[in-house]
């Protein structure tokens, strides 16, 4: 326990989040590599075809893990806002604006495949349901967060606590989004996988399989993506800093700048 | 935690208290306009708006559909299993309609309770299963059905 506790405190302060995180990048990268390619040649050419839609299912093994990245994204930035807010970790301002970009990446992925997969199937691309409108406006919420954090330049750190609060507020949209299809009428369909009550909709292992492959490699990738980020944006707002001269003169061979 | 956290901690919550319980009742008052379609019995029930459009949506009736002679006509009865519809439309039918399946029509009640439908959309359900599977599924079928 106590050492979870100083693995916590370590991870708080940025020069040793800045040394850990540096010898995660390269697993995570290669994980979420492999895992993408296998679970794409997986999904795209070995599962079975769907009964009534044939092959243009096969988008889901995209659509699918990039809406669960929008909301799982938008999650962590809410968390890292709260932390930024109350308890001002610089981590957890680097964590979230970090964040952002890329589960904006997500969120226009999964409106763009839904809206390609919405023509051939529903017949349009895209009509106001309930479950298209909250994702939209989700995609509107991380547009917004990273606008007042650009919009308010004279201090980082201020600017992430105003945006620290756009993202606690747009927490309330996620329930939204997630019960959009039970409690309105929709023409989006309901979730076939749940974390309460399992895959309900999708029974066949071959089709389940790529699925999860690709939300596990999401993940990897996320996790890879952030972390860079979150990295330069440390040596970026503590440049003056004397850590950040170490490390970043120390990677360097010795002689370069002086 | 230090006294000036604590405060900003409730600040934060009493914040987010007050957004979900504003959305909440936004939401609740909006009910009927977030809806996307009006179901069958809704409008069995004369609920929805005169002379203007409006979505309504269902399940296509098992054998309901038909060909009107000399047109490029169809018409379908849209059904929640309490009430009926009829609805005419004229176009393209997506890929994904068919008997048995949801659908949402856009589209007027006409005077003789008719639905003039301008655009006809499926609506997927949340299964998804390789063609044998269903296949076997429709083998086990005839014995439960019954109940209709």
């Amino acid at each position: 326990m106590n050492r979870i506790i100083k693995f916590y405190h370590e991870c708080g302060s940025p020069p040793s989040f800045y040394r850990i995180t540096g010898h995660w990048l390269r697993p995570m990268f290669w994980l979420a590599l492999t895992l993408s390619i296998y679970g794409l040649i997986d999904g795209l050419f070995l599962a079975p075809e769907d009964y009534q839609q044939g092959d243009s299912y096969r988008i889901i093994f995209v659509h699918v893990p990039a809406a669960w990245m929008s909301l799982f994204i938008y999650a962590i930035i809410g968390i890292a806002g709260i932390m930024t807010f109350v308890w001002r970790m610089k981590v957890a301002e680097a964590v979230m604006m970090a964040s952002v970009p890329i589960g904006a990446l997500f969120t226009a992925v999964t409106l763009l495949t839904g809206m390609l997969w919405g023509k051939p199937m529903w017949g349009t691309y895209w009509d106001w349901d309930a479950r298209m409108t909250s994702e939209l406006i989700l995609l509107f919420l991380y547009i917004g967060v990273f606008g007042i954090y650009a919009a308010y330049d004279e201090d980082p750190r201020k600017a992430a606590r105003l945006a620290s609060l756009v993202a606690i507020i747009g927490l309330v949209n996620l329930p939204i989004i997630r019960y959009s299809v039970e409690w309105w009428t929709s023409i989006h369909q309901g979730s076939s996988i749940s974390l309460m009550e399992g895959s309900t909709g999708i029974r066949d292992w071959d089709m389940l399989r790529p699925l999860l492959v690709m939300a596990l490699a999401t993940k990897f990738y996320f996790i890879y993506s952030m972390l860079s980020r979150a990295r330069i944006y440390l040596l970026r707002t503590e440049k003056q800093k004397q850590w950040v001269q170490k490390a970043v003169l120390g990677a360097q061979p010795s002689g370069g700048a002086s | 935690m230090t006294p000036t956290r604590k405060k900003r901690l409730i600040m934060v919550l009493l914040v987010a208290l007050g957004v979900s319980l504003a959305t909440a009742i936004f939401l609740t008052a909006f009910k009927d306009n977030i809806m996307f379609f009006k179901s069958p019995t809704e409008v069995a029930a004369q609920d929805f708006p005169v002379n203007r459009n409006f979505r309504l949506g269902g399940m296509v009736k098992d054998g309901s559909m038909q060909r009107i002679p000399d047109s490029l006509k169809v018409q379908f009865i849209v059904t929640d299993f309490a009430a009926d519809v009829t609805v005419e439309y004229e176009g393209i039918l997506p890929d994904l309609f068919r008997e048995g399946q949801g659908v949402v029509t856009i589209g007027q009640m006409s005077e003789d309770d008719l639905f003039i439908a301008e655009e006809v959309l499926a609506k997927h359900d949340e299964n998804y299963m390789p063609p044998e599977v269903a296949d076997a599924l429709e083998a086990a079928k005839p014995q439960s059905k019954e109940y209709e």
